[in-house]
């Protein structure tokens, strides 16, 4: 059959224009899904337990069966009640609300809700960074450099300037850290545009550098008194307001996140210059013959990727954390992209991407506590639906489906040219 | 009759080029008198150890004593007057050029860095090569991979792979040769994952390497946590490649001591180095790899089968990011640390573009990192004001340098990065 008639068949199957949608979901679902099923996997087969069970497999098959189904229940159970709550508990602290008007019960059970929530703000800015630069058609792996000294700017900004009203404080404390990113994206961004070199190396080499400088900084100029090599606390203004009292953490970083997607949505998709930007990453050769400046567009982009990741450290650092201590940045590169490859590089796919993202960590915590089962396994998972998202096809060809070919966003070209 | 003028292209332009490197090389000699020579007292001396101590195997030889600011001034002044002589009457080799003047600049600041205390420069330089041995195998295996066109990034997730694979393989069967064949079976693995999704499935082969990295830094993390940090002795506790000493070679002065009584893995990197030039370079198989490279579709006209040819380059190349794996472990320390590998992966890329694709200048490439990373941790021990945290950034910050200075002139395989359609 050739590709046409496999792909009209495809279309009259899955419903046509309408199911663009449902076609544009599938594969990013199918390759969660795909990945929890890989997690599960491993899981089991690294569980002591289950592998002691399935050595006397044929006195006991049962036993070995149900060690299996227990070991995954137990995990995923604990992944889902450390990212949303015990419903059970939840509905029992609103029915002890409503008898005693007793808050905190109610507070206590929709703590993992609103850590999850809170954990997604970081995930929504970051992934966002990775995805306009994508966008460009530029690798920005540099995400957890510029998030390291976007909260270390901001974090400065936040402790070190007494006295004024927080409605100056805290825009300047984020401000600080969206330039601070900023900066750390555009060396990479500028080596690209006018040397050649390649971005994903000098990215990752300004992660390096930042790992050393903020390991300088904290043991030196930016330490707070004491033995630990942390920040000194920010002031109260410069402080992202919460929802909650203590010890929920939920904040307005959340509603600044959502917001700073949708103008990066109106930025790339409703302005000249995002038309620039995306053209540029379409077709270099293409947009030069149309005039466009390819040296601008690449620093910019890497400009602006550099300011949302900045940005993301800071929201984390003045909504949740209040100080910056080491390896503070630890995992959000890797995970951004990701994020941004499931989002589709689409402002919107990456909202809903990083929710599931920050479910997904925010879970995880609660599975390596009460599961016992390491943190680690969710970079597995990512890794894998990387993979499956980037591989559209292995998907495909698991389950045998078959896909109108959807165009196909080119990421990234080979080295310098 | 008509009035002659030159034509327009033989009228030599003074280029701009030129005219930047002179001036940043007679700076760089301004540089190195004003930072390093200015500020030593004279009659100041810088003892050179030419021997490692306590090392029998070896002839001794005198140590070397330079005083420091004469020396310097000398460095100063051979940076300026070669970029005087580029500004005069262009050097047509500017690359050689920068690179002695860099000799120079890093030079003086070892001089300055010593004035008044020794060092043991053997110990440096065999260190320097030491450390270069994963980074030149990881450009190896960057090396034979792009030479027929794919991409491969993915080398720190198979350099750690491979590292808890040798470690946990040796201290299981107490044998460390089995923990190496380990190491390259996970690297072939890895390799070979890459493969296929490269060339079968058609990912963007960045995003492949990506993954690679992704998932091979989280499960080792898995396995460590789950596994090697619980089980120490029965999992995590391998031993070392011993140091082998080539018995004639190795009183050779200077060079002796420096090249000849290292372990196994070191030898096996600078002989994989050999024969990977001579492979790529003088036999058909080399030919058909860089013609898959240069041109896909002329090789595949010619009958050489492209996807098998790439298909074995990244298997093979994952096998040497799978020594070089091992090197971490049984090579080194014995037990296997998260995220050990700590950006070598990295640096070994910018080695290969560095190195223009061609394994030697890789090697070479390595070398100078190798140099870097020495450096950084005998600066720590010497005591200069400069923190160690600025020293541990000085390997990235070379390997940034160098791939702004190095790309705009290296020419990557045509085909690089592009998959390849059978049309």
């Amino acid at each position: 059959m050739d590709r046409n008639t496999t792909e009209k068949k495809a279309e009259k199957k899955t419903g046509g224009q309408g199911g663009k949608l449902f076609q544009t979901l599938l594969i990013p679902v199918l390759s969660i899904f795909t990945g929890l099923v890989f997690g599960a996997i491993v899981i089991v087969t690294t569980d002591a337990t289950v592998i002691a069970a399935y050595g006397s497999f044929f006195r006991a098959p049962g036993t070995a069966l149900l060690d299996t189904w227990n070991a995954i229940a137990l995990a995923y159970g604990s992944l889902f009640v450390g990212a949303f709550g015990n419903p059970a508990t939840i509905i029992q602290a609103i029915h002890g609300y409503y008898a005693t008007g007793d808050q905190k019960d109610l507070l206590l059970s929709i703590y993992p809700f609103t850590e999850s929530l809170a954990a997604i703000t970081p995930y929504i800015l970051a992934g966002l960074a990775v995805a306009v630069g994508f966008k460009c058609g530029l690798f920005n792996i540099g995400a957890e450099g510029q998030f390291g000294i976007g909260a270390l700017c901001s974090a400065f900004v936040g402790y070190s300037i007494k006295g004024l009203p927080w409605f100056i404080h805290l825009p300047l404390a984020l401000l600080a850290g969206a330039a601070g990113g900023a900066i750390w994206g555009a060396i990479p961004g500028y080596l690209k545009a006018v040397t050649g070199a390649h971005e994903v190396v000098n990215t990752i080499m300004m992660n390096y550098i930042s790992f050393s400088l903020g390991d300088w900084l904290l043991n030196g100029p930016m330490k707070a008194p004491g033995f630990r090599p942390v920040t000194p606390v920010i002031q109260d203004s410069a402080m992202l307001p919460r929802f909650f009292p203590a010890p929920l953490r939920f904040n307005w970083g959340f509603i600044l996140a959502l917001a700073i997607a949708a103008l990066v949505y109106w930025f790339l998709f409703k302005t000249t210059m995002g038309l620039e930007i995306r053209a540029v990453g379409a077709n270099p050769d293409g947009a030069r013959y149309a005039g466009m400046n390819i040296v601008k567009n690449f620093i910019l982009a890497m400009t602006i990727s550099g300011a949302l990741a900045g940005l993301a450290g800071a929201t984390q650092v003045l909504g949740i954390d209040h100080w910056v201590s080491q390896n503070f940045s630890s995992g959000y590169g890797f995970d951004s992209i990701a994020i941004a490859l499931l989002g589709q590089s689409h402002p919107f796919g990456v909202v809903l991407a990083a929710g599931l993202w920050g479910f997904l960590r925010s879970g995880a915590t609660n599975m390596q506590s009460m599961a016992g089962v390491p943190l680690d396994v969710i970079s597995i998972i990512q890794g894998l639906v990387v993979i499956f998202v980037a591989a559209p096809a292995v998907i495909r060809w698991i389950y045998h489906i078959r896909l109108a070919r959807t165009e196909t966003t080119v990421l990234t070209r080979g080295w310098g040219k | 009759m008509a009035t002659n003028s030159l034509p327009v292209k033989e009228r030599k332009k003074y280029s701009r080029n030129r005219l930047v490197i002179g001036l940043v090389l007679i700076g760089t000699g301004l540089l190195i008198l004003l930072l390093f020579g200015l500020h030593l007292q004279a009659g100041q001396v810088a003892t050179y150890a030419l021997t490692p101590r306590g090392d029998t195997n070896v002839i001794p030889i005198p140590d070397l004593t330079l005083p420091v600011q004469t020396s310097i001034y000398v460095l100063a002044l051979i940076s300026i007057f070669l970029g005087a002589w580029h500004l005069a009457r262009e050097i047509r080799s500017s690359g050689a050029l920068m690179g002695v003047v860099a000799f120079c600049f890093v030079a003086a600041f070892l001089l300055c860095a010593t004035a008044g205390k020794s060092m043991d420069l053997v110990g440096v330089l065999n260190t320097s090569m030491v450390r270069a041995t994963p980074i030149a195998l990881a450009a190896m295996c960057g090396v034979i991979s792009e030479r027929s066109a794919v991409i491969n990034i993915g080398l720190e997730g198979i350099m750690l792979s491979a590292a808890m694979g040798a470690v946990t393989a040796a201290t299981i069967t107490h044998n460390l040769y089995i923990g190496l064949v380990a190491a390259i079976l996970t690297g072939a693995i890895l390799g070979a994952i890459h493969a296929v999704l490269v060339i079968r499935f058609k990912v963007d082969q960045i995003v492949s390497g990506t993954a690679v990295n992704i998932i091979g830094a989280g499960a080792t993390n898995f396995l460590s946590a789950r596994f090697l940090e619980t089980n120490v002795e029965k999992l995590n506790n391998s031993g070392v490649f011993p140091n082998i000493t080539i018995p004639l070679l190795v009183k050779i002065p200077i060079l002796g001591p420096m090249l000849f009584e290292n372990n196994l893995i070191f030898y096996l990197t600078i002989f994989l180095v050999a024969i990977l030039y001579v492979v790529l370079f003088y036999t058909p198989w080399g030919l058909r790899t860089r013609a898959v490279g240069e041109h896909p579709k002329a090789a595949d006209t010619l009958g050489v089968n492209v996807f098998l040819t790439r298909y074995v380059n990244v298997i093979i190349g994952g096998m040497l990011a799978g020594i070089g794996g091992a090197y971490f472990t049984i090579g080194s320390i014995g037990r296997f640390d998260r995220l050990m590998t700590n950006g070598k992966g990295f640096i070994g890329l910018a080695a290969m573009i560095f190195g223009k694709w061609n394994p030697i200048g890789a090697y070479a490439a390595s070398l100078i990192f190798g140099f870097a990373d020495s450096l950084q941790v005998k600066m720590q021990i010497l005591n200069i004001p400069i923190p160690s945290e600025f020293l541990q950034m000085a390997p990235y910050i070379v390997t940034m340098i160098i791939l702004a200075g190095a790309v705009g002139r290296a020419h990557p395989p045509a085909a690089d990065g592009a998959a390849y359609e059978k049309q």
